[in-house]
């Protein structure tokens, strides 16, 4: 079993993960800009420790509907890593991609089906290129899996993470990053390492626990 | 109108009518609430993860289904209310996310549901309802006048078991 908790970094270790999440975050927006052919402003991310339960209200209230785009890892490091947004961005980044094509689902559903599977590509892209930073800074080979999708309360998408940081310890790591052109977007994300792979991922940059 | 109490994420209330116990959003944990018709005394549990007993860190004991639900039936035997009055609904245990059932996001819902039956079993509390599973989140109330659990989703009626 490996010795990471996240109830024991120091302050070293939070900087290693924080620059992880900087880069990680900065790839990814990137990524969007050229996607969506936009001259694209970032702010500094901010990196954030919370307590396990405190993450169902970490974004927005508990019951307000968020997307969530969930993909597992797997080789060197396994794992997941989520990218949550909050409705009123998802709507804007996916109406960019179709090309103001969007308008929702029938019987008053948050989206149509064309516009689901434009944000699960939104999200792998985004969620990639995070990795491949990841990957490149650690040389650990990464795989991500396909994009999974959930549009739900908060709390309950929030959930999947709060669980699995609350595994092994008391506390979850999450980057906030706000990046856009005329409107800004939120977007968070949660890398997910299985326990062993905390250790792997510290110890390919040279910090051992 | 009584009060409405407020059960966190790994967390768990009592409550006596006319109060009502909710909490907001479950995902894949589980919301175990306890009622007592006799002195309308009701309890609820947020756990997240089915097994104390598995975890190297497990101080908070409403984080998981075994201690959490052991906590609370002592807490509620503590008001007054005899075990063999209690009876139980639970809710949540949902996959979040269509991944395989074989990796631990993909059963953690099931596991936790599994778990909370376990609990309930044992200590010989009848669970008279249930609503787990699927893929959607909820949010439960427990009014403690009636013993109605009220569950709510996203684009779904409310439901009452």
């Amino acid at each position: 079993m490996g010795k990471f908790s996240f109830d024991n970094v120091n302050s070293m270790y939070f900087d290693v993960l924080k620059e992880i999440g900087n880069i990680g975050a900065g790839n990814a927006t990137t990524a969007v800009a050229q996607m969506l052919n936009l001259t694209i402003e970032m702010k500094v991310p901010k990196v954030e420790l919370k307590a396990v339960e405190d993450l169902g209200s970490a974004i927005c209230p508990e019951e307000e509907t968020i997307v969530g785009i969930f993909l597992e890892v797997q080789q060197d490091i396994s794992g997941s890593i989520m990218f949550l947004m909050r409705l009123d961005s998802a709507h804007y980044l996916v109406d960019r991609l179709m090309g103001g094509m969007g308008g929702g689902g029938e019987d008053g559903a948050e989206f149509s089906e064309m516009e689901l599977s434009a944000m699960k590509e939104i999200g792998n892209i985004i969620a990639g290129s995070y990795l491949s930073a990841l990957s490149s800074m650690t040389n650990l080979v990464i795989a991500p899996s396909i994009p999974y999708i959930s549009v739900d309360m908060a709390a309950a998408i929030l959930s999947v993470p709060a669980i699995q940081f609350g595994q092994f310890g008391d506390n979850a790591l999450m980057i906030q990053t706000e990046f856009g052109a005329d409107v800004m977007i939120d977007g968070y994300f949660i890398l997910l390492p299985d326990e062993d792979s905390y250790d792997k991922i510290l110890g390919s940059l040279g910090i051992t626990l | 109108m009584g009060a409405v109490i407020k059960v966190g994420m790994a967390d768990l209330k009592t409550g006596k009518a006319p109060d009502t116990i909710t909490t907001l959003g479950l995902g894949s944990c589980i919301g175990i609430a306890l009622w007592d018709s006799t002195t309308k005394i009701g309890g609820l549990a947020h756990v997240m993860l089915p097994d104390s007993t598995r975890i190297r860190n497990n101080t908070n004991v409403a984080k998981f289904a075994d201690t959490g639900i052991t906590e609370l039936v002592r807490q509620m035997e503590r008001l007054g209310v005899q075990r063999k009055r209690m009876v139980a609904k639970i809710a949540g245990g949902a996959r979040m996310f269509e991944v395989s059932g074989k990796t631990s996001v993909g059963n953690i819902g099931e596991k936790n549901a599994l778990a909370s039956k376990a609990k309930l079993r044992e200590l010989g509390i009848r669970l008279v309802a249930e609503d787990t599973g699927l893929n959607y989140g909820r949010t439960v109330e427990l009014d403690c006048s009636t013993g109605d659990y009220i569950i709510k989703a996203v684009g779904k009626p409310i439901k009452k078991i």
